[in-house]
Protein backbone atom coordinates (compact mmCIF):
# COMPACT_ATOMS: atom_id res chain seq x y z
CA UNK A 1 0.00 0.00 0.00
CA UNK A 2 0.91 3.61 -0.44
CA UNK A 3 2.32 5.23 2.29
CA UNK A 4 -0.61 8.34 1.66
CA UNK A 5 -2.88 5.70 2.77
CA UNK A 6 -1.51 5.23 6.12
CA UNK A 7 -1.24 9.05 6.21
CA UNK A 8 -4.69 9.11 5.58
CA UNK A 9 -5.96 6.43 8.76
CA UNK A 10 -3.70 8.73 10.34
CA UNK A 11 -5.65 11.67 10.00
CA UNK A 12 -8.87 10.17 10.49
CA UNK A 13 -8.11 8.98 13.76
CA UNK A 14 -6.65 11.87 14.59
CA UNK A 15 -9.86 13.95 13.78
CA UNK A 16 -11.92 11.27 15.56
CA UNK A 17 -9.69 11.85 18.84
CA UNK A 18 -9.89 15.76 18.64
CA UNK A 19 -13.82 15.06 18.36
CA UNK A 20 -14.10 13.63 20.97
CA UNK A 21 -12.14 15.67 23.59
CA UNK A 22 -14.17 18.61 22.64
CA UNK A 23 -17.75 16.60 22.29
CA UNK A 24 -17.56 14.49 25.29
CA UNK A 25 -17.97 15.62 29.13
CA UNK A 26 -16.34 12.48 31.01
CA UNK A 27 -13.21 13.33 31.90
CA UNK A 28 -12.14 9.60 31.51
CA UNK A 29 -13.11 9.33 27.88
CA UNK A 30 -11.24 12.86 27.19
CA UNK A 31 -7.82 10.57 28.54
CA UNK A 32 -9.44 7.91 25.98
CA UNK A 33 -9.56 10.08 22.95
CA UNK A 34 -6.27 12.29 23.83
CA UNK A 35 -4.45 8.69 23.70
CA UNK A 36 -6.49 8.03 20.26
CA UNK A 37 -5.25 11.33 19.34
CA UNK A 38 -1.52 10.54 20.37
CA UNK A 39 -1.91 6.91 18.35
CA UNK A 40 -2.78 8.93 14.49
CA UNK A 41 0.77 10.62 15.21
CA UNK A 42 2.04 7.63 15.93
CA UNK A 43 0.38 6.22 12.98
CA UNK A 44 1.87 9.11 10.74
CA UNK A 45 5.35 8.77 12.36
CA UNK A 46 5.87 5.19 11.87
CA UNK A 47 4.64 5.76 8.42
CA UNK A 48 7.09 8.63 7.51
CA UNK A 49 9.74 6.13 8.81
CA UNK A 50 9.08 3.36 6.72
CA UNK A 51 8.98 6.54 3.53
CA UNK A 52 12.26 7.62 4.03
CA UNK A 53 13.60 4.26 5.47
CA UNK A 54 15.08 5.74 8.51
CA UNK A 55 14.10 3.94 12.05
CA UNK A 56 14.39 7.95 13.98
CA UNK A 57 10.51 7.85 13.05
CA UNK A 58 10.09 4.56 15.48
CA UNK A 59 12.29 5.99 17.94
CA UNK A 60 10.25 9.08 18.20
CA UNK A 61 7.05 6.56 18.15
CA UNK A 62 8.21 5.48 21.09
CA UNK A 63 9.09 8.16 22.91
CA UNK A 64 5.49 9.44 22.00
CA UNK A 65 4.12 5.75 23.58
CA UNK A 66 6.34 6.71 26.88
CA UNK A 67 4.90 10.43 27.15
CA UNK A 68 1.44 8.69 26.38
CA UNK A 69 1.27 6.76 29.47
CA UNK A 70 3.32 9.04 32.13
CA UNK A 71 0.22 11.21 30.97
CA UNK A 72 -2.39 8.19 31.32
CA UNK A 73 -0.78 7.85 34.75
CA UNK A 74 -1.25 11.15 36.09
CA UNK A 75 -4.62 12.02 34.49
CA UNK A 76 -6.07 8.22 35.84
CA UNK A 77 -4.46 9.89 39.42
CA UNK A 78 -6.17 13.21 38.93
CA UNK A 79 -9.67 11.13 38.29
CA UNK A 80 -8.95 9.21 41.37
CA UNK A 81 -8.40 12.02 43.32
CA UNK A 82 -11.74 13.69 42.12
CA UNK A 83 -13.53 10.48 43.30
CA UNK A 84 -11.98 10.81 46.49
CA UNK A 85 -13.13 13.98 46.84
CA UNK A 86 -16.61 13.44 46.04
CA UNK A 87 -16.47 15.82 43.17
CA UNK A 88 -18.42 14.92 40.13
CA UNK A 89 -16.41 13.30 37.53
CA UNK A 90 -17.85 16.19 34.96
CA UNK A 91 -15.59 18.48 33.16
CA UNK A 92 -18.20 21.06 32.61
CA UNK A 93 -18.81 20.89 36.42
CA UNK A 94 -15.19 21.44 37.33
CA UNK A 95 -15.00 24.99 36.38
CA UNK A 96 -13.28 26.55 39.19
CA UNK A 97 -10.39 27.06 37.56
CA UNK A 98 -12.36 29.26 35.15
CA UNK A 99 -10.56 32.51 36.09
CA UNK B 1 -2.01 -9.87 0.17
CA UNK B 2 -0.79 -6.78 2.23
CA UNK B 3 -3.80 -4.39 0.65
CA UNK B 4 -6.47 -7.07 2.45
CA UNK B 5 -4.87 -6.68 5.99
CA UNK B 6 -3.93 -2.97 5.27
CA UNK B 7 -7.86 -2.83 4.83
CA UNK B 8 -9.04 -4.82 7.55
CA UNK B 9 -6.87 -3.16 10.08
CA UNK B 10 -7.76 0.31 9.18
CA UNK B 11 -11.52 -0.53 9.00
CA UNK B 12 -10.51 -1.96 12.31
CA UNK B 13 -8.95 0.44 13.63
CA UNK B 14 -11.05 3.61 12.64
CA UNK B 15 -14.41 1.91 13.73
CA UNK B 16 -12.48 1.54 17.16
CA UNK B 17 -11.79 4.87 17.35
CA UNK B 18 -15.40 5.71 16.50
CA UNK B 19 -16.61 3.39 19.54
CA UNK B 20 -14.49 5.38 21.65
CA UNK B 21 -16.07 8.83 21.04
CA UNK B 22 -19.63 7.41 20.85
CA UNK B 23 -20.23 4.33 23.21
CA UNK B 24 -22.20 6.19 26.14
CA UNK B 25 -20.49 3.33 28.65
CA UNK B 26 -16.80 4.47 29.83
CA UNK B 27 -15.86 0.77 30.10
CA UNK B 28 -16.97 -0.20 26.45
CA UNK B 29 -15.34 2.63 25.58
CA UNK B 30 -11.96 1.41 27.15
CA UNK B 31 -12.94 -2.14 25.59
CA UNK B 32 -12.96 -0.46 21.77
CA UNK B 33 -9.34 1.64 22.76
CA UNK B 34 -8.14 -1.78 22.82
CA UNK B 35 -9.28 -3.00 19.83
CA UNK B 36 -8.48 0.04 17.87
CA UNK B 37 -5.18 -0.60 19.10
CA UNK B 38 -4.18 -3.91 18.18
CA UNK B 39 -5.44 -3.10 14.90
CA UNK B 40 -3.18 -0.26 14.55
CA UNK B 41 -0.64 -2.81 16.48
CA UNK B 42 -0.98 -4.35 13.48
CA UNK B 43 -0.84 -1.76 10.67
CA UNK B 44 2.91 -0.95 12.76
CA UNK B 45 3.64 -4.58 11.43
CA UNK B 46 2.65 -3.90 7.97
CA UNK B 47 5.20 -0.11 7.77
CA UNK B 48 7.67 -3.13 9.41
CA UNK B 49 8.03 -1.49 12.85
CA UNK B 50 7.65 -4.80 14.84
CA UNK B 51 8.98 -3.40 17.88
CA UNK B 52 6.87 -0.35 18.06
CA UNK B 53 4.02 -3.08 17.58
CA UNK B 54 4.60 -5.38 20.30
CA UNK B 55 5.60 -1.88 22.46
CA UNK B 56 2.00 -0.64 21.25
CA UNK B 57 0.45 -4.33 22.34
CA UNK B 58 2.47 -5.17 25.78
CA UNK B 59 2.73 -1.34 27.26
CA UNK B 60 -0.88 -0.10 25.82
CA UNK B 61 -3.46 -2.76 25.11
CA UNK B 62 -1.82 -4.70 28.12
CA UNK B 63 -1.23 -2.55 31.00
CA UNK B 64 -2.34 0.83 30.20
CA UNK B 65 -5.48 -0.69 29.31
CA UNK B 66 -5.79 -2.81 32.80
CA UNK B 67 -4.99 0.88 34.92
CA UNK B 68 -8.17 2.55 32.83
CA UNK B 69 -10.14 -0.43 33.68
CA UNK B 70 -9.36 -0.92 37.09
CA UNK B 71 -10.14 3.13 37.59
CA UNK B 72 -13.24 2.56 35.11
CA UNK B 73 -14.58 0.10 37.99
CA UNK B 74 -13.21 2.48 40.90
CA UNK B 75 -15.37 5.25 39.75
CA UNK B 76 -18.11 3.54 38.20
CA UNK B 77 -19.19 5.00 35.07
CA UNK B 78 -22.08 6.92 36.03
CA UNK B 79 -24.69 8.30 34.62
CA UNK B 80 -23.95 8.78 30.63
CA UNK B 81 -23.52 12.51 30.20
CA UNK B 82 -25.32 13.82 27.24
CA UNK B 83 -22.35 16.51 25.84
CA UNK B 84 -23.53 19.82 25.91
CA UNK B 85 -25.64 21.84 23.55
CA UNK B 86 -23.33 24.26 21.93
CA UNK B 87 -19.76 21.54 22.04
CA UNK B 88 -22.26 18.87 20.47
CA UNK B 89 -22.26 20.52 16.99
CA UNK B 90 -19.10 22.27 17.39
CA UNK B 91 -17.31 19.18 18.42
CA UNK B 92 -17.53 16.70 14.96
CA UNK B 93 -17.91 20.36 13.04
CA UNK B 94 -14.25 20.89 14.14
CA UNK B 95 -13.46 17.28 13.44
CA UNK B 96 -14.85 17.32 9.84
CA UNK B 97 -12.61 20.99 9.25
CA UNK B 98 -9.61 19.24 10.85
CA UNK B 99 -9.91 16.60 8.72
CA UNK B 100 -10.56 18.57 5.74
CA UNK B 101 -7.58 21.02 6.36
CA UNK B 102 -5.02 17.79 7.25
CA UNK B 103 -6.64 16.12 3.22
CA UNK B 104 -5.97 19.30 1.64
CA UNK B 105 -2.27 19.87 3.36
CA UNK B 106 -1.51 15.33 2.82
CA UNK B 107 -2.79 15.94 -1.22
CA UNK B 108 -1.12 19.21 -1.24
CA UNK B 109 2.27 18.22 -0.02
CA UNK B 110 3.44 17.47 -3.47
CA UNK B 111 5.39 14.76 -1.54
CA UNK B 112 6.58 12.27 -4.03
CA UNK B 113 7.10 9.44 -1.39
CA UNK B 114 3.21 9.54 -0.62
CA UNK B 115 2.63 7.77 -4.07
CA UNK B 116 5.12 5.15 -3.42
CA UNK B 117 5.45 2.80 -1.24
CA UNK B 118 8.20 3.93 0.89
CA UNK B 119 12.24 2.88 1.06
CA UNK B 120 13.26 -0.37 -0.41
CA UNK B 121 12.99 -2.52 2.55
CA UNK B 122 16.74 -4.20 3.91
CA UNK B 123 16.41 -6.74 6.43
CA UNK B 124 16.54 -6.27 10.10
CA UNK B 125 14.73 -2.81 9.60
CA UNK B 126 12.41 -1.79 12.96
CA UNK B 127 13.89 -4.99 14.92
CA UNK B 128 14.57 -4.53 18.77
CA UNK B 129 18.19 -4.61 17.89
CA UNK B 130 18.18 -1.69 15.07
CA UNK B 131 15.76 0.11 17.56
CA UNK B 132 18.03 -0.27 20.91
CA UNK B 133 21.18 0.83 19.14
CA UNK B 134 19.62 4.00 18.14
CA UNK B 135 18.20 4.48 21.82
CA UNK B 136 21.42 3.94 23.16
CA UNK B 137 23.67 6.04 20.96
CA UNK B 138 21.82 8.63 18.67
CA UNK B 139 18.57 9.17 20.98
CA UNK B 140 20.54 8.36 24.66
CA UNK B 141 19.33 11.91 25.85
CA UNK B 142 15.92 11.23 25.21
CA UNK B 143 15.72 7.89 26.45
CA UNK B 144 17.07 9.38 29.16
CA UNK B 145 14.55 11.82 29.86
CA UNK B 146 11.51 9.48 29.37
CA UNK B 147 12.96 7.57 32.28
CA UNK B 148 13.14 10.63 34.62
CA UNK B 149 9.46 11.31 32.87
CA UNK B 150 8.01 8.11 34.19
CA UNK B 151 9.28 8.30 37.42
CA UNK B 152 8.11 11.44 37.72
CA UNK B 153 4.50 10.28 36.47
CA UNK B 154 4.68 7.76 38.85
CA UNK B 155 5.55 9.56 42.11
CA UNK B 156 2.89 12.49 40.48
CA UNK B 157 0.19 9.21 40.66
CA UNK B 158 1.05 8.36 43.87
CA UNK B 159 0.79 12.03 45.43
CA UNK B 160 -1.95 12.53 43.57
CA UNK B 161 -4.14 9.34 44.90
CA UNK B 162 -3.06 8.96 47.85
CA UNK B 163 -5.38 10.36 51.06
CA UNK B 164 -5.13 13.42 52.01
CA UNK B 165 -4.08 13.20 55.59
CA UNK B 166 -0.85 10.45 54.76
CA UNK B 167 -1.26 7.34 54.95
CA UNK B 168 -4.25 5.25 55.97
CA UNK B 169 -3.36 4.11 59.17
CA UNK B 170 -3.03 7.26 60.94
CA UNK B 171 -5.74 8.99 59.32
CA UNK B 172 -7.53 9.87 62.12
CA UNK B 173 -6.37 10.45 65.95
CA UNK B 174 -7.51 7.84 68.61
CA UNK B 175 -10.44 8.83 69.92
CA UNK B 176 -9.66 9.52 74.08
CA UNK B 177 -12.09 10.49 76.16
CA UNK B 178 -12.27 9.79 80.06
CA UNK B 179 -15.35 8.38 81.84
CA UNK B 180 -16.18 9.61 85.12
CA UNK B 181 -15.37 6.87 87.74
CA UNK B 182 -16.92 6.16 90.58
CA UNK B 183 -15.75 7.46 93.90
CA UNK B 184 -12.72 6.66 95.83
CA UNK B 185 -11.29 4.89 92.75
CA UNK B 186 -7.99 4.31 92.53
CA UNK B 187 -7.44 5.82 96.77
CA UNK B 188 -6.11 3.96 99.38
CA UNK B 189 -9.73 3.15 100.53
CA UNK B 190 -10.64 1.38 98.38
CA UNK B 191 -7.10 -0.84 98.28
CA UNK B 192 -8.08 -1.56 101.76
CA UNK B 193 -11.69 -2.49 101.30
CA UNK B 194 -12.44 -0.62 103.77
CA UNK B 195 -15.28 1.05 101.58
CA UNK B 196 -17.40 -1.12 99.00
CA UNK B 197 -16.39 0.77 95.53
CA UNK B 198 -18.74 0.89 93.28
CA UNK B 199 -16.64 -1.51 91.05
CA UNK B 200 -17.74 -4.03 94.26
CA UNK B 201 -21.28 -3.71 93.33
CA UNK B 202 -20.81 -4.08 89.66
CA UNK B 203 -18.83 -7.48 90.25
CA UNK B 204 -20.54 -9.55 93.24
CA UNK B 205 -24.16 -7.93 93.23
CA UNK B 206 -25.30 -10.49 95.19
CA UNK B 207 -22.98 -10.61 97.61
CA UNK B 208 -24.36 -6.75 98.42
CA UNK B 209 -27.74 -8.30 98.36
CA UNK B 210 -28.43 -5.54 95.73
CA UNK B 211 -31.29 -6.24 93.01
CA UNK B 212 -29.63 -8.24 90.52
CA UNK B 213 -30.06 -6.02 87.74
CA UNK B 214 -30.48 -7.80 84.07
CA UNK B 215 -27.13 -6.46 82.26
CA UNK B 216 -24.91 -9.05 81.07
CA UNK B 217 -22.69 -10.93 83.41
CA UNK B 218 -19.45 -9.41 83.81
CA UNK B 219 -16.74 -12.14 82.37
CA UNK B 220 -13.73 -10.79 83.96
CA UNK B 221 -14.85 -11.68 88.01
CA UNK B 222 -11.20 -12.83 89.25
CA UNK B 223 -9.18 -10.95 91.85
CA UNK B 224 -6.02 -10.04 91.24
Amino acid sequence: MAIGWYLAVSAIIFCIGAGGVMSRRNPLVILLCLELMLNGANLALVAFARMWGGEDGQVFALIVLVVAAAEVTVGLGLIVALYRRRLPIDVDELSELHG
Amino acid sequence: MSAVLFFIAAIGAISGAIGVVTLRNPFYSVLALAFHLVSLAALFLLLRAEFVAAGQVVVYAGAVMVLYVFVVAYVGGGEPLASGAVLRVLGPLFAVALAVELSIAMLGSGLKGIKGRGAPFHPGFGTPAHIGRLLLTKYLFPFEAASILLLLAAVGAVVLARRRRGLPGDEEPPLRFRATEPDYTGTMAEAAGVRPTAYDELLHPEAQGAPATDAPEPTHTGGW
